[in-house]
Order: C-alpha cells, then structure tokens, then sequence
C-alpha cells in the first residue's frame, strides 16, 4: 500500500454536490418510495378484497335475518280439528280457507291458485305444531303469524322488483342498429318499421307472409351472425302484410314499401325509452294488488328469523334453517375433538420429551408436517375408501366426519403442542426430576399442565378449522338433506354448516341466494367466537418465560 | 492538516483554545464536533448530554462497559438510529459543520460518507466482488464497468485481502475465514469512499492473529479516513487510538488522549474501569 | 349395546384399580412406605390391564363387524336370487335388506329379503352379544393376570409408564397409519381402474368424459378418461391463482417487515390471517356471488364474452385465498434474514428499496420459493372453490375466459351422490385423487425441505 494510490483514491471521492449527484439521489428515494406504494397497494387490495367479500355477505346475508310474515286469522273449527288427534287434521285445507277469506272476491280455481301461492306451503305445518302445541285454542279463532312464500318475501324486501328490463343488453344494441336507420316512427301509438319487400308471388300464393317479411327485414341487419333479430318483428307483422297483399293484388310479383308493426317489448322501448316486464317470479299482475291489500292492512310484518337457527333444511327457503347442519357440525367436532385432543397430545408428548433421536420418529416428523399440507379432499378420499368401504360405518354419519376431521387436526393439535411442551422451561424440569419425579411424573404433573393453555389454543384454532372443511364432507356424504332434527345422532344421516351452505349455494331459489349469506356469516360467527376464544386464552394464561 | 478533505467542506474554525482544551498538544482539524447529544429508545433514555468532538485523521477509541452507550453514541454518527422506530436522537451532531440532523440532510449520502464496520462481519451473500461493488454501484460511483474493477480491486487492497481473495473474486464473500470476512467488510465499506469510519467491535467475534491485522490495517487507514472505534479491549484501545473516550451508564464521563486517559484518568470513574474494579 | 359395553368396561376398570390398592396394602399388611411404588400406581396397573385390551378388542370388532355381517349375509342369499346381479345390484340388494331389518319397509319385500334382514338382525344381536362377553371375558382374565403380579417389590410405577409409553407410540404412529391408509386405499383403488382403463389412455388422453362410461357396454370407451384437459385446467387456475398472490402476498410481506409501522402491523396482519381463516367454501360463493358476475358485466361493457364459471374467476379468488399464506411466508423468510445485513446495507448508504432488492430479497429467496412451493400445492389441492366456481366439462383450453374444470372437482363431481366401486367412473376418482396426493407431496416435501435448510443457515 504506497502513498500514491491513496492519495489517487483520496482525490477520487466523490463530489455529493454535483447536481448529477443529487439527481441520482433524488431517483434513488423515488424508486424507495415506489416500492413503498407497491407495498401500500397490495396491502390495500387485500383488505378491499376483504372489505368487499364480509360487505357483499353481509349486504346478501342480511335480509335473511327477517322473514316476512303474514297474520293469519283462523277459526279453529272443533269439527274439522279432531281435539283428540289434532295432528291429523287437514291443515292444508283450513289454511286455504282461512287465507281465501281474506279475498272473498277472487274466484277461480286459477285466480285462486295464484292467490295462495303468495302464503308459504310450509303455511299448514306451522298452522299444525301451533294446535298441537296449544290444543286449548281449538274451537276457538287465533291469529298465526305464517311465512310469505319465497318471491314475496324477497319482494317485500326490496331484494327483486316487480318489473324487470325485458330486453337484454345486446338486444337492445340490435334493435339500437335500426333505430339509427331511421326507418322506425309510430304513427298511431304503435311503433312501425318501414321496408321494402319482395312479394314473390309463390311465397304469396302459398300463404307465407312472415317469410316475406323476415327475408325483407333482414336487409337492416347485414352484419348480424344469427337470426335473434326477427323476435322485433311484430307477431301480427305478417297479417299487416297479408292485408296489404289483398288490398294492392296488383303488387304481387313486385317489390313494395309497406309498415310492418314491431313487437310489444321494442315498441315501449321506441315510445318509451323503456322495455319492462313482469318479473316471472310472479304470476300475473293481480298477485301485486292482493299482496298490496295484506300490506295495507296492516297484516305483514318482518320479524327476526329465529327459524334460521331452530328450523332443519327445507327445499322452501323461506322455511329452511340451520338447526340439523348446527348440530351435525357439533357432533361432528364433538367426535373430532374426542379423538384428535387425546391422541394428538400424546403423541406429541412422546415425540416431544420420550422420543429417542431415530429413523422411526424422524419418518413420523415427516409425516406430519407433510400430513398438515395434505388437500383435504384427499381425506376425504381416504374416509370413503377405509371408513366407509372397508370398516362398513355409515355414510353421511357425524362419526365418519369427525374421525375425518380429527385426521385433518391432528397435525395442528400434534405441532401446537409441541411447541408448549418446548416453552416450558427446563428449570422446572429439572427442579422435578431433583426431587426424584419419574420422566412420566415430571410431564404429567408439572410440564403439561403448564403447556395446557397453549396445548388448547391450538386445539381450538384446529377445531376452528374442522368446523370449515367441507370437501371430506362431501365425498363421506355429510350433505344429508335434513328436513326434521328430530333424529340426531353420531351414527344417523347428517349435514354440517359448510355443506348446508354449499348445498343452499347450489340451490335455484332466489331466497336461498340470502340464506347461503346468512349462512355463511352464522359459521363465521362461529369461527370468530372460537378463535376469540384461542386468543383470550393465549393472553390470560400463556405465560413469557 | 495536510489531508486534503479538511479543506473539502471546511467546518466552523475552532480557536486554538477551545482545540486545546478538547485535545491538548493535537493540531487536528475536528471532524466531528457533538454537542449535547442525547438519545431515547421509547422512554428509556440511552445517552445524556454527550459533546464530543473527534478530530480529523485520528483513531479515537469509544470505550465503557456494556450498556455505557458507546455503540448508540457511534449510531448516532451515520443516524443508524434511524432505522430503530422507537429510537429518538437530540442535539446537534456536526461534520465539517453541517448538522447531520437537519432535515435536508441525506441519510444515504452521509453513510456513503460515514462508512461503517460492525460487531458480527456481515459480508451479504453475494460474490467477493459484488460485495464491494455493492456499495459504488447503488451510489452511481463507477461510470463504467472497468471503473467498478478498479475500485473493487483497490478498496480490497487497501483492506489487505486483494492477494488472498484475487483468484476467487467470485466466490460467496459468506466463504471467508472471519478475519477475512471482517476486512471484506472494510473494503465494502471502503469503496463507497468515505471520510469517517465507524468501526463497532470489529475484532469481537476474531481470533488474535486476524485481530492483529486488522489492528494494523487501522493504523494504515488512518491517514486517509477519521477512525471512530467502539471496542471492548482496553488493550486495543491503547494499540490503535490516539484519543480515547470513556463512556458510563449513558453519560460521557472523560475524553482525552489515549496516553493520558490510560496513564492518568482525571475521573475516578474511569480510573476503576481502567484498573478493572469494573466493567 | 357399545354404550353399555363400555360402561361395563370403565366399571371393572375402576373395580381393577381399588382391588389394585387393597392388594398391594395387604401384600404390605397397610404400611404403604414398604412397597417400591405408591398404592395408587398397582391400582392403575390393574386398571389399565383390565381397560386398555379389552377397548381395543371392542374397536377392532366393530370396526369389522359391519363388512363381516355384509359378506355373510352376501354368502346366505338364494344363489337364484343373486345371479346375474352386478356388484350395485347386489349393494342395493343388501342395502334393502338392512332397511326392511331396521323396520323401514316399503311396499312388500320379496321373500328371500324378509327372511335375509331376520337373519341379518339375528347376525347383529349375536355379533353385539358375543362382543359383549368376549370384551368382559377377557377384561377379567387380564385383571386375574394383573392381580397375580401385585406384590410389595412389584415396580408397578414401571409398569404403568410402559402401558403409557405404548399408548403414546401408537398415537405418535397415527400420523404414519392416515398416510399408510392414503396410499394404500388410493393405490388399490387406481390400480383396479387401471385393470379397466388403460395408464396411457388416463395420462396422455385428450378427452375427458366420465359420465358416458356410466353405460355399461361403453366402459372404456375411446377416450373418455384421458385426464390432460384436466390436469392443464388444474394447471391453468393454479397458475391464475399465482399470478394473483404471489405478487400482492409478496409487497404486502415487503411493506409489513420494512416499512410498515408496529402499529400498522398490528392491524394489517390479523386482518389478513382473517383472509387465511375463512373457510374456503365461502370463498366459493364470494366467487359465485360477486366475482364472476362482476368479470361477466365487465366483459359484456368491453364487448368480450367471459363465462360466468370462467377460469379466470375461480383462480382469482383463489388468489386472494393465498395472499395471506405467501404474505405470512414470506414474511417469516424476509424477518429470519438476520438484522447485520440490514445494517452492513444501511451503514453503507443504501436506501431501504436497495437493501430490499439486492440484500433482503435474495438472501431470503429460498424461504420465500419455499412458501411459494406450498402455495401452488394448495392451490392444486384446493377444492370447494373449484366446486362452485368453476367448470365441470373438461376442455382442453389456455383461455382464462373460458370453463375449465380442475382435478379435485372432478373427484367431487365423480363421488357426489351414489358410489358404486366396480364402475370405471368412481374408480377415476382415486386415481385422480392418487395423482393428486403424489404431486402434492413432492410440492411440500421439497417445499419443507427448502425451507428448513433455508431456517438453519441463519439459526
């Protein structure tokens, strides 16, 4: 190291001031605080992932928490409710009559029929366990709150309107095409189309006017790929043009300009700006004025859903509650926790403090780590191939799930415990064995009841995630459809929460759309509750050694 | 005097007296001048009112027992600090003049400027080569690629392992024997061309003979850059420093030359530190 | 019968554990201190003597007890009766005598299927009935063998702790024992598919259609079970999901270990691991409910047709299932990369974006490949959101718009419903299911493999 290379590096420093120099520094932190602004931007996607996923629950979810309900008033008559069997009764009937005399103006069977669907079909059932429930109230007139059917309710609601867009986007586009062309005016209130057409005489002769009409008016559309725009076409189109034939026979065989009516939906749509129909959900306009008539009156009203949580599964979803899945997901955890709590504390106890450093328990780590990360679906797999195949369990049945599930936990509960066994610190180990305690007193009287906070979080936090797997579920068929909660039990057909909630997701019914939310914010509430739990208990009680 | 980076930023002039009472019989520019510099680490405060002035060209040794705040007074020099969130740092700190604590003040071009040599060599897991370049090419040193080579290849001669390391440049710096190591971090801390160094410990974790060496490469290094050194061994103090500062449960107990704070330590303090009643 | 049966069992246990104490005290006639272990260890000798063997034969019986009945009862059906059936013929056979054997008849039964559920129920109560004794029987022979070694030398404490040590191998061995029970149940079941369909035809067929086999003379018919649309599908959403979380799980880590303050951190993270906690079925009606009508208006505003169970839609919401899990992952890599290389990169001048790219990131990029690893495992075992999200036709397509169905939607899809195990269409399903347990496992041992090595270079 000489004088002369120093002093060469010296006078090579580097000159701060120079604005290239403070350019560079200056691009320097620009790049910093991008990288910044990328991590804000993730950070802030997620959480509006997030935002948007519990809102849209909430906003699907929420109006399942009130069902609509109607009074109604009936008379209990002693004759048609036998007091000593009231069971038996044709509940059906008397609700129909009782509903029917709200109206008594609406005849006809078809005006009838159309009048009773606005009431739930699970409207004499209710009508039923009320009378069994209070057999004094026979002979007697009583007002029962009974559930509107699912469209009036979801009506009632604000969640589906009574008139819906009648043309679709593209449609609108099509018909968007003509209008631009000019050719459409109405004249008298009812929109026409003006064009030339060719009256091929043996089209004519041979009756076929909408032929005529449709090859004509296909002459607007020369870039359309399929033929959809003939539904603008009026229905009477072909009679206009017929009509136009006879009084002008002399046109046959020549090309003529006529005004061919346009059909209903794209003549409000020129006159009005507007194309509406009734929403099909309901079946026909009357239904409006009599649900309007029991809202006026005062007889609908929306209570909280308690039947959401004391109801089972109903194919009407304005009747269908969670009761059997609540309690399939119970017994199912119940079975899990027996299972996965004894055997995954002691095992992880004899890896933890007897293990012997060998092949055996090294195969055995492997395995569970590798067991943690293993889909769910192939459990499932293995519960249909061994549970129910080979031992001959019974399918859909809440011990199945739950051996399935306490497999699934049992990584959880094995890691988590071994990782409280590991806080304890070795004094109090050694402070046990001084004494002369026996390796198995010393865990059993002194290590493990200090890791037990920490051993139950993580059982918890694995239970948590059991109550939301669904994929082993499904393949062991522990999607039953429940409809009564009247046979539960480990070895019976059952459901869980996020089965019902796959199975209501899959249903057409508009209302299960807002049960499925309801649902879903249920076990949420559920999973919040339980991991509320497994943090109160690592602060209360887990202690920093 | 004859450094020509004391003229670069010339700093405020200290009278001849105030110098003398600082480092009597040393004619140094002051580099560093501190005054009243404390620092909190949320509600603990970790240094009191420390003025320390570190003159120009010199080795001056930070030492103190464990907790004294030598290494937090030394942070405070290139405002590592600032990465701890909790931490807070008042008073002045100037070098040649410029509080390094004004707002305008740029914490990447002062550590280019303030070099810095830790406890633990932390050489990055990267090449020899990228190691030391690391530092020229984020600050835009090298122009070219042929720039950048020299100035790896002279920053590690000037840390004394180009003939060790120079058929294996692209072997992982990680590779090194910890003397190595230690001195691969002094050439990357070299290369970004730097006035002052900070060294924390940098034999701490090293055997005698790669201490040695570094010891050597310090005096060596001395004559371009101002040294600060926080250092555990009273001995390597007294080896390598011409100015010692002895520290104390977070105040500044006494400064002066080394000879002097060894031979004869004005405060009671350091005369038990020394004698080794405590520490 | 169970119930009682262990009641009985928990009884005599408790009966072992005071005869235990009695006899151990008057081996020592009342002087507890002349005996090697406490009164209470030769108690719980004998109880656990008495409990542990006889639980484990009442499992182990009812466990097979069910398919012994069922094949006995298969053996006692008039042969005249069950000639020509096929395998679900007879299951449904036998299924209809169990029901006419619990009580629920419908219409009239044959005869032979009268006669078949009385003996089925005669079959069940002298199999309960033999447990029983069989269970007491033996628990009383253990307590006489137990009672016999009670003495004042007798090292009961020992004893008891080898009965402990043994409970807890077994428990420590049922992690071994569910992964036996995988391959073995995947593997025969896949190796009976593969006597119907050919290997080659499954991996490198084009065309996937299972229902059509379900008719019987087009078992294997030409191409039906050729799994590559399926595994390209698989692919194709696993990769949409990737592209969608791993950047965005990636910078959320960078900014939360560099940038973010603690009381940033403190908020953002549990909002995350609230991302990480919901149950994936959700996630596939939020994919139902929300995403994929929003990507079709999307695609109709801009003129572009994108299907409503497009991959695009299942992927994405996949995506943002495993945002938390690489943002966790890759923060325990980036926080694991030791704080002197922060400092050697700040002390040199460097900015905070700098020493991210060029010291952080690489030296924490086996932690972070790692974590990533994992994550496309998951997002290739990953079921319910595939389910209701997207397809069930397997196309062989690269199209993000369109359909694609995944492998673990098919195994749903051929399982869902009624199972019969002698038809090529359920069988695929565990061969699927094979497949995906192997690919699975390869992802995640060298994923847990990188990251442990990854864990010790800098502990």
């Amino acid at each position: 190291m000489t004088d002369v290379t120093t002093s060469a590096a010296v006078s090579a420093r580097h000159d701060w001031a120079s604005n290239a120099a403070k350019r560079r520094v200056k691009s320097r932190y620009a790049k910093d605080r991008r990288l910044q602004m990328y991590g804000i931007a993730a950070i802030g996607f997620a959480m509006i992932l997030l935002g948007i996923l519990i809102t849209s629950l909430f906003y699907a979810g929420y109006v399942a928490f009130s069902t609509t309900k109607v009074e109604l008033g009936v008379y209990l008559d002693s004759k048609q409710i036998d007091p000593k069997t009231p069971e038996k009764a044709n509940y059906r009937k008397i609700v129909r009559n009782a509903f029917l005399g709200y109206f008594p103006n609406v005849k006809g069977r078809k005006e009838q029929r159309n009048l009773l669907k606005i009431i739930s079909s699970g409207a004499p059932f209710i009508l039923r366990d009320y009378v069994v429930d209070n057999p004094d109230q026979i002979g007697k007139l009583v007002k029962v709150q009974v559930p509107v059917s699912d469209p009036f309710d979801q009506l009632y609601k604000g969640v589906i309107p009574r008139q819906i867009d009648a043309l679709s986007f593209d449609r609108i586009d099509t018909f968007e095409g003509l209008r631009q062309q000019g050719v459409l005016s109405a004249p008298d209130g009812r929109t026409v189309v003006k064009m030339t057409v060719f009256l091929d005489p043996e089209r004519v002769s041979a009756g076929q006017f909408s032929a005529i009409a449709n090859e004509a008016f296909k002459a607007f559309f020369p870039q359309a790929r399929n033929t959809a725009f003939v539904e603008i076409l009026g229905g009477d189109a072909a009679k206009r043009l017929q009509a136009f034939v006879e009084a002008n026979p002399d046109m046959v065989g020549k090309t003529a300009e006529v005004s061919l009516p346009i059909s209903t939906n794209y003549d409000n749509l020129f006159r009005t700006g507007e194309a509406k129909v009734r929403n099909p959900r309901f079946a026909s306009d009357n239904v409006f004025v009599w649900f309007d008539a029991l809202v006026t009156q005062d007889l609908v009203s929306t209570p909280f859903t308690w039947e959401l949580f004391f109801n089972a599964d109903s194919r009407f979803p304005e009747l269908a509650g969670l009761a059997g899945a609540i309690s399939g997901s119970a017994l199912a955890l119940l079975v899990c926790f027996l299972i996965s709590f004894p055997v995954g504390i002691a095992g992880a106890i004899y890896l933890e403090e007897f293990a012997p450093k060998n092949r055996y328990t090294d195969i055995i780590e492997v395995n569970i780590n590798n067991l943690a990360a293993v889909p769910s679906v192939v459990f499932g797999l293995l519960g249909l191939a061994v549970f129910l195949n080979v031992f001959g369990l019974p399918r859909s049945a809440p011990i199945v799930g739950g051996m399935v599930l306490s497999l699934m936990t049992l990584p959880t509960i094995i890691v988590a415990t071994r990782a409280a066994l590991k806080a304890v610190p070795p004094s109090i180990r050694e402070a046990a064995l001084g004494v002369g305690a026996s390796k198995h007193q010393m865990v059993l009287h002194h290590v493990l009841p200090l890791a037990l906070p920490g051993i139950l979080t993580g059982t918890i936090i694995g239970l948590a995630q059991a109550l939301g797997e669904t994929a082993p579920l499904l393949l062991i068929g522990m999607n039953a459809f429940i409809p009564s909660v009247e046979n539960i039990g480990i070895m019976q057909p059952a459901t869980a929460l996020p089965t019902q909630i796959f199975a209501w997701a899959d249903s057409p019914e508009r209302g299960f759309v807002s049960r499925t939310s309801a649902a879903i914010l249920v076990l949420l509430g559920f999973l919040a509750i339980m991991n509320a739990i497994a943090i109160f208990l690592r602060q209360r009680f887990e202690r920093k050694w | 005097m004859n450094d020509a980076t004391g003229s670069v930023n010339a700093g405020i002039p200290l009278s001849a007296e105030e110098m003398s009472k600082i480092a009597p019989g040393l004619a140094h520019d002051i580099k560093i001048k501190s005054s009243d510099v404390e620092v909190h680490y949320g509600d603990k405060q970790a240094l009191f009112d420390v003025n320390l002035d570190i003159p120009a060209n010199q080795v001056i040794a930070l030492i103190g027992p464990s907790g004294c705040g030598k290494s937090t007074y030394m942070r405070c020099l290139n405002r590592m600090n600032d990465t701890i969130d909790i931490a807070r740092v008042t008073g002045t700190i100037e070098i040649d003049g410029v509080d390094i604590y004004q707002k305008k003040i740029d914490v990447v071009e002062l550590r280019a400027r303030v070099g810095m040599v830790f406890q633990k060599p932390n050489p990055f897991p990267k090449s020899i080569f990228e190691n030391v370049a690391y530092g020229p090419k984020i600050h835009g040193l090298a122009a070219s690629k042929s720039d950048m080579e020299e100035i790896v290849v002279e920053s590690l001669t000037k840390a004394g392992l180009f003939d060790e390391v120079k058929d294996r440049l692209e072997a992982p710096g990680t590779g090194l024997s910890g003397g190595q190591q230690q001195r691969l971090c002094i050439a990357r801390a070299i290369a970004t061309k730097p006035e002052v160094i900070l060294m924390d410990e940098p034999c701490s974790a090293l055997d005698p003979i790669a201490t040695a060496k570094i010891e050597e490469l310090i005096d060596e290094l001395k004559q371009n850059y101002t040294i600060v050194i926080v250092t555990h061994s009273m001995q390597q103090a007294a080896r390598v420093s011409q100015m010692t500062a002895f520290f104390h449960l977070g105040y500044l107990v006494e400064v002066g030359e080394t000879d002097q704070i060894f031979t004869n330590p004005q405060d009671k303090r350091t005369q038990d530190y020394i004698t080794g009643r405590f520490g | 019968m169970f119930g009682y049966v262990l009641i009985t069992l928990i009884a005599l246990s408790l009966a072992g554990f005071v005869l235990g104490r009695q006899r151990a005290l008057a081996a020592v006639s009342g002087t507890a201190a002349n005996l090697h272990s406490l009164p209470n260890y030769h108690g719980y000798f004998i109880a656990a003597w008495v409990g542990v063997p006889a639980l484990v034969l009442v499992l182990v019986w009812l466990l097979f007890q069910g398919s012994v009945i069922d094949v006995l009862l298969m053996r006692s059906l008039p042969a005249d009766k069950i000639a020509g059936l096929s395998q679900s013929e007879l299951a449904l056979l036998i299924s209809e005598v169990k029901s006419v054997a619990g009580g629920a008849i419908f219409g009239t039964p044959a005869a032979h299927v009268v006669e078949a559920a009385e003996r089925y129920n005669a079959w069940q109560s002298i199999a309960r009935w033999a447990m029983a004794a069989a269970a007491i029987a033996l628990a009383l022979v253990a307590m006489l063998i137990a009672r016999a070694r009670i003495a004042k030398d007798f090292r009961a404490r020992q004893g008891v702790e080898h009965v402990m040590d043994g409970l807890m191998i077994f428990c420590s061995a049922i992690a071994i024992l569910t992964t036996l029970g995988i391959v073995t149940s995947l593997a025969i079941e896949a190796y009976r598919f593969f006597q119907l369909v050919s290997p080659l035809q499954f991996f490198f067929g084009l065309n996937w259609e299972p229902q059509i086999a379900i008719r019987a003379d087009q078992v294997t018919a030409g191409g039906a079970f050729g799994a590559i649309p399926v595994y390209v599908g698989t692919l194709l959403i696993a990769f949409i999901a990737m592209a969608v979380a791993t950047p965005i799980g990636l910078l959320s880590a960078i900014y939360l270990t560099e940038y973010a303050s603690p009381k940033v951190r403190a908020v953002v993270k549990p909002l995350l691991e609230i991302l990480a906690g919901i149950p994936t079925v959700v996630y596939g009606f939020f994919a139902v409910l929300v995403v994929a009508p929003a990507m079709r208006n999307f695609g109709q505003a801009i003129g572009f047709d994108i299907a409503p169970n497009s991959a695009l839609a299942a992927g994405g919401v996949m995506g943002i299932m495993l945002i938390p899990f690489i943002s966790s992952l890759s923060d325990d890599a980036i926080a694991a990369v030791p704080q002197s290389l922060r400092d050697g990169s700040y002390g040199l001048g460097a900015t905070k974006s700098e020493t991210i790219i060029s010291v952080l990131l690489p030296a924490a990029l086996p932690g972070i490949m790692g974590g990533i690893l994992l994550a496309v495992s998951r997002a290739i075992g990953e079921t319910m959101i595939v389910v209701m999200a997207a397809g069930i036709i397997a196309s062989l397509t690269l199209n993000p718009f369109e359909p694609v169905t995944t492998v673990t939607v098919q195994i749903v899809t051929l399982l869902i419903g009624d199972t019969e195990f002698d038809n090529p269409k359920t069988l695929a399903a565990f061969a699927l299911g094979l497949v995906l347990f192997l690919v699975t496992l390869c992802l995640n041992v060298i994923a847990l493999r990188i990251v442990q090595k990854y864990r010790e270079q800098y502990d």
